[in-house]
């Protein structure tokens, strides 16, 4: 055996700390070391040549290269290695870069030793590494976005004109998200329908795209490129089939609900559509209001209906469907803030509204027909207060984060009010003003010129005071408290991932972060991809954002999404669990822990001879295995094994790291314990 | 049900209404108090304000001899409330501050006494404890139940949520009354700085007068003799300097608790108040 | 305006000033994101020089004469509302109780409102330290000597009297004598601590 290490500079970024020259020396002494070297920044298209190079004139067949973390450069390291005709996982990686110069940069000496203890493990490792090689699966060419806000529409739009078939699934009886209830959009101030509904009426139209609404994930099981999905559709008491969407039912039906679709200002009822435009625009029964279907008498909307599409006795229905990959576009929802801010009133105070119920009372298509009024007497309000970071980047009431749209949306509120109502004043209450898109900063210095008076500062209570609100806050660029009596508050609350995001994420199988976001696989480097292979991010359920980057980052999606597609099969990742048949018990502990529900059980015979005596063994699905290693752990007969960080291969790592007495020692306390 | 019982220093004093009715009330529904044998100055305001050591000491020293009586404590100034739970919460926390303070205090304690506000204590009873009681009730009062700060701040003692606290007016209205909705439950009303700075007290305390008389109140209820000072006896003065009209008397729930289950005026210390208490008797028949 | 503060000076010379107010406190000061919740709720803050807010922005720059001789810590009422709203967790009624306790143990000259408030405080606990208990009407008498005004809330003490809301001689805790060393220990204590 013949093993070459490589040990990168990084520049200065590890030859700045740790002694690299004297790490390349100490490896040329290790068992099996046949050649080792210091190189400035190993990568670079000559440092590799360098290694092809050595590999051949060295006679090499396992190679260790020391530099920056396996994440950033396994696979071009692999790549190299293949090169010189080495098989590409016989290579080994050693992270000095963010394990040794970075964390230890106060303590050079300590960080040249600890490189040269992790080498010193990579080379005993790399020693005992098996060539390993892909297999493939096939690729079931169909997408399903889940959710219909604007993310999962451009994300559907894009993979079905690219020629995929797409699944649209959206729990609501409409699409279009929050998108469609905005007024107009910043810093443009476009009107927000009328750049959204052409891109719903494009979903419904669009010969690829299959849309289901009113429905929801149940259970996803397979893997990258063969999911199979269970989709309820929930049933709606109209048959689509029938309607024609004429509007009698929703006209004559007697029971009135508060509508959701305008943020609880204004009303619907029990059989509607949530606003005049939506996709698809014919009705559903909302069963939870609806007289008839709470045992009361009615069945109005029946007698109406001349198409006959009324079905009371309408079920749930449950279908499955094959997708190659998904893309999550769940959105957000606004922070509750009702429950947390008992200054603010905990939400009994009438005037105090949210930003998107403000969206709704602007709105020309809105219950106030777009006259901004007071919902509690229908007033024209003329102080308006608007305060900024509700529940964002408050760590004792809400959350950590900056909501990162609100700053703008304030901007075009406080713009709206001072446009529509003439003689207004209007107060916004911030901490900082985050502007930094295209053309925000200017928008937001308009709505300043245009009036608006920003005071730096928090609000700490609001009351009632009469028929007004006294809102007592502080002006921080003075030193000073400040009053007002306002007749309107608006809270910009934060983005939280919408409500059930948490089960959808282990119904699909994927993670998601501290705050309940959808976790990205990398926050730079893959930010549309989740950690699980085959689904895919778009839009303010990875994180709060506003139009431009959700339908930015929902064509990145759907980028991602034809790459797959359009292959007919993909390479599988060979360094996977494997079983150990003659060794395992099948106690299937293993399966228990597996986070990927790779597990399955297999049948063997357990005489060579009889084969009619059979037992039950572990078995691995490699489409499902991700290689993250629970199983080989809590197998108690040592039966699982994980392709690449074998229990042999990593045990001899680390007696190399403690040298073999210290490690009989080591082996002799813990047995104590 | 017994307690030990901490009267604090203005129980003879400023603060004998809450006292007298504190224990006429509890005696009438079967709460036993044990008054803590020995007891001394929980601290108050200046202490912790002045020495973390000392203010955290001197409330420690009742918890020891609670302690040794082997029950649960009770307060029911609210001063002295928010000093015993904030040192038992603070020793209980920190083993090494423990330590230190036992050295000061020549005694040793570590932690295990459960300290309760007497408004706590109330509201565990059994309602049907009081309701099977109710002879007068209060059904023509309308009361601005007025918490203050020390009961429901900081976050570690609070008897009820700081900003909308609702557990003394549950307890009125179970014996009839109705209270009002008003803004000032919880604004601070300056005590400790009643002595050196009254000015300032007095902007604080006419604000939180006029909020209760916008919101239409009869009486105000409070549970803290030091609101209850700064609201009553200063009522007067209040009204010469702000030019105001204000007659709210103001009481310690235990006395309107305790005049709606049958106990009388005199029982209850009616008669020490500034604000004349009479209008409020006569509203309830 | 005053001058202008040098903060390189402040920073290095107060450093040890700053970690001390952190770690007594208990209070992570740097948390302090200077939103001003905290002055926009304060019953006192129209009283003081310093809004609370400044007063932490002082203890974050090492600005250590100006805020131990403020108005500002000395009026704090110690409510907590500032506390309880706080976004970032700062207990900032704790920062308050550390300062003014700082600048006792420092000896700093106070004047004004601030005086009069520390001179209260002060006679309050000597009459604890002499009977285990306050002795309300000891302490008046004795406030009213310090701050030289003998007729200061005279009306009250008659109002009071009638009430028989006065007693003339203290109530006496029975081993007043722990209460008498505990003030003595503290003041070792802390007198080692300087
Ligand atoms: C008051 C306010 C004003 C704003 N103004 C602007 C502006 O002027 N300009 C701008 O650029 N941005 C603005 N924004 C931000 C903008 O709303 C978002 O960037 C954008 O709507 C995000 O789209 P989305 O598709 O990611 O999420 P959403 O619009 O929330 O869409 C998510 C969709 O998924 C559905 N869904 C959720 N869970 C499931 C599930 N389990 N199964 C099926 N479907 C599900 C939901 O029903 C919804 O239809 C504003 C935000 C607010 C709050
Ligand atoms: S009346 Fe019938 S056809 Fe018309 S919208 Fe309603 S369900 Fe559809
Ligand atoms: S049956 Fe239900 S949906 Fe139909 S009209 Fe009556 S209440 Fe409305
Ligand atoms: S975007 Fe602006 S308003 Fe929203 S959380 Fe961030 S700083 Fe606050
Ligand atoms: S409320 Fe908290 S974060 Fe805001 S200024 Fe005050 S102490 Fe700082
Ligand atoms: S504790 Fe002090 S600083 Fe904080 S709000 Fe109360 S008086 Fe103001």
């Amino acid at each position: 055996m013949r093993i070459g290490v490589f040990v990168c500079w990084c520049g200065s970024n590890i030859g700045g700390v740790v002694d690299v020259p004297r790490v390349a020396a100490r490896a040329a002494h290790l068992p099996y070391v046949a050649h080792s070297v210091d190189y400035k920044y190993t990568c670079s298209e000559p440092g590799q040549n360098m290694i092809v190079d050595a590999i051949q004139k060295h006679n090499l067949d396992r190679v260790v290269v020391a530099s920056c973390s396996p994440r950033l450069h396994e696979t071009t390291f692999r790549k190299t290695i293949a090169r010189a005709g080495l098989n590409p996982y016989l290579l080994e990686m050693v992270n000095i870069r963010e394990q040794c110069s970075w964390v230890h940069s106060k303590e050079p000496d300590q960080a040249t030793a600890k490189a040269i203890d992790l080498v010193r493990m990579a080379v005993a490792k790399a020693a005992r590494l098996e060539p390993l090689s892909e297999g493939s699966i096939t690729v079931t060419k169909k997408a399903m976005v889940i959710g219909g806000g604007i993310a999962g529409i451009q994300a559907a739009l894009d993979i079905a004109d690219a020629g995929h078939k797409v699944i649209l699934v959206e729990r609501e009886p409409t699409i279009g998200g929050k998108m469609v209830m905005l007024d107009k959009t910043f810093p443009t101030l476009d009107c927000s329908a009328c750049i959204s509904t052409p891109k719903m009426v494009a979903v419904a139209q669009h010969p690829n795209i299959e849309l289901l609404t009113y429905a929801e994930v149940t259970e996803v099981s397979g893997y990258i490129g063969n999911f199979s999905v269970t989709v309820k559709q929930k049933a709606r008491y109209v048959d689509h089939s029938r309607c024609t969407g004429c509007g009698t039912c929703w006209e004559k039906c007697p029971q009135k609900v508060s509508s959701e679709f305008n943020q609880h200002i204004g009303i619907r009822k029990a059989i509607y559509i949530p606003f005049p435009q939506a996709v698809p625009n014919k009705p559903c029964i909302d069963a939870a209001n609806c007289r008839r279907l709470n045992g009361k008498k009615c069945g109005v909307c029946a007698k109406v209906c001349a198409a006959g599409a009324i079905n009371y006795e309408q079920q749930d229905e449950y279908r499955q469907v094959k997708v190659g990959a998904i893309v999550m576009a769940t959105g957000y929802d606004l922070f509750d803030w009702t429950q947390a801010y008992g200054e603010y009133g905990y939400g009994k105070i009438p005037n105090i509204i949210t930003g998107l119920q403000f969206e709704r009372l602007v709105n020309a298509s809105g219950p106030t027909g777009g006259k901004i009024t007071r919902p509690s007497d229908g007033k024209e309000p003329q102080n308006v207060v608007f305060i900024k970071c509700v529940g964002s980047r408050d760590e004792a009431k809400g959350k950590a984060y900056c909501s990162r749209a609100c700053c703008m949306y304030t901007a075009k509120h406080a713009h709206q009010v001072l446009e529509k109502i003439p003689g207004s004043r209007v107060f916004v209450f911030y901490m900082d003003v985050r502007a930094p898109g295209k053309a925000y900063e200017e928008f937001y210095q308009r709505t300043v010129n245009e009036g608006a008076r920003y005071i730096r500062g928090r609000v700490s209570k609001i009351s009632r005071k009469g028929d007004k609100l006294l809102v007592k806050g502080a002006d921080t660029l003075l030193g000073c408290q400040v009053e007002i009596e306002a007749d309107l508050v608006v809270l910009a609350t934060a983005m939280v991932p919408s409500r059930g995001s948490r089960e959808i994420a282990r119904t699909v199988g994927f993670t998601v972060d501290q705050d309940g976001f959808f976790q990205e696989a990398h926050p730079k480097l893959r930010p549309v991809e989740t950690n699980t292979a085959g689904i895919f991010l778009a839009g303010v359920c990875q994180g709060p954002k506003d139009i431009p980057d959700t339908v930015a980052q929902a064509s990145a999606a759907a980028v991602k999404v034809c790459a797959l597609l359009y292959k007919q099969e993909i390479a599988t990742n060979p360094m996977i669990a494997e079983v150990n048949e003659s060794k395992c018990q099948g106690c299937l502990l293993c399966r228990d822990v597996c986070p990927f529900q790779a597990i399955e059980t297999k049948t063997i015979p357990n005489n060579a001879h009889d084969q009619a005596k059979t037992q039950t063994v572990a078995h691995v699905n490699s489409g499902l295995c991700q290689g993250c290693g629970c199983c080989t752990s809590s197998c108690r007969s040592g039966a699982i094994n994980l392709k690449g960080f074998s229990n042999e291969q990593i045990v001899s790592a680390i007696k190399a790291c403690l040298c073999e007495d210290n490690f009989a020692e080591l082996v002799r306390k813990v047995r104590k314990r | 049900m017994r307690y030990a019982y901490f009267p604090g220093c203005c129980d003879h004093t400023s603060g004998r209404e809450y006292d007298i009715s504190t224990r006429a009330l509890c005696h009438a529904l079967d709460v036993e108090l044990v008054e803590i044998p020995g007891w001394s100055c929980c601290g108050s305001t200046p202490g912790h304000s002045t020495s973390h050591l000392l203010g955290i000491a001197l409330a420690a020293r009742n918890l020891a001899l609670v302690a040794e009586m082997g029950l649960d404590c009770t307060a029911s100034c609210a001063a002295c409330y928010q000093r015993l739970a904030m040192a038992n919460v603070e020793m209980q926390n920190d083993p090494r501050l423990c330590e230190k303070i036992n050295w000061i205090t020549g005694k040793t304690y570590h932690g295990g006494v459960k300290v309760k506000s007497i408004v706590e204590i109330i509201a565990e009873l059994n309602p049907e404890q009081i309701i099977s009681r109710l002879v007068k009730p209060l059904e023509n009062l309308k009361i601005a139940v007025y918490y203050g700060c020390l009961m429901v701040r900081p976050k570690a003692v609070q008897v009820d949520d700081p900003e909308n606290p609702l557990v003394m007016d549950h307890l009125l209205e179970a014996v009839g009354a109705k209270t009002v909705d008003w803004g000032s439950k919880t604004e601070c009303c300056g005590a400790s700085l009643a002595i050196s700075n009254d000015d300032v007290v007095l902007k604080l305390t006419s604000k939180i007068l006029a909020d209760a008389a916008r919101a239409g109140a009869d009486c105000i209820a409070t549970g803290c003799p030091l609101c209850h000072f700064n609201l009553d006896m200063r009522q007067k003065k209040i009204n010469q300097v702000f030019g105001t009209d204000y007659q709210l008397p103001v009481f310690y729930f235990t006395q309107l608790i305790g005049l709606a289950i049958g106990l009388t005026p005199d029982n209850l210390s009616f008669n020490t108040h500034f604000i004349d208490t009479s209008k409020v008797l006569e509203l309830v028949g | 305006m005053s001058v202008a503060f040098n903060l390189t000076n402040s920073l290095k010379d107060n450093f040890g000033f700053i970690n001390n107010v952190s770690k007594e406190s208990g209070q992570p000061v740097e948390q302090c994101y200077q939103c001003g919740k905290c002055t926009a709720g304060c019953p006192v803050a129209f009283a003081m020089d310093y809004p609370p807010h400044r007063v932490l922005r002082m203890v974050q720059l090492g600005l250590k004469e100006n805020v131990l001789r403020s108005q500002a810590i000395w009026l704090c009422a110690g409510c907590s509302t500032c506390t309880s709203r706080c976004p970032r967790n700062v207990d900032l009624a704790q920062v308050m109780d550390c300062l003014r306790s700082l600048a006792k143990r420092e000896g700093v000259p106070l004047d004004d409102r601030a005086r009069d408030v520390s001179l209260f405080y002060d006679c309050f606990l000597n009459t604890v330290e002499d009977n285990g208990k306050l002795y309300e009407l000891g302490m008046m008498l004795n406030y009213n000597l310090k701050t030289r005004q003998l007729f200061k809330n005279a009306n009250t003490g008659l109002a009071m009297l009638t009430r028989n809301k006065i007693k003339f001689l203290p109530a006496k805790t029975k081993n007043r004598r722990d209460v008498a060393m505990i003030f003595q220990r503290v003041r070792e204590l802390e007198g080692k601590a300087r």
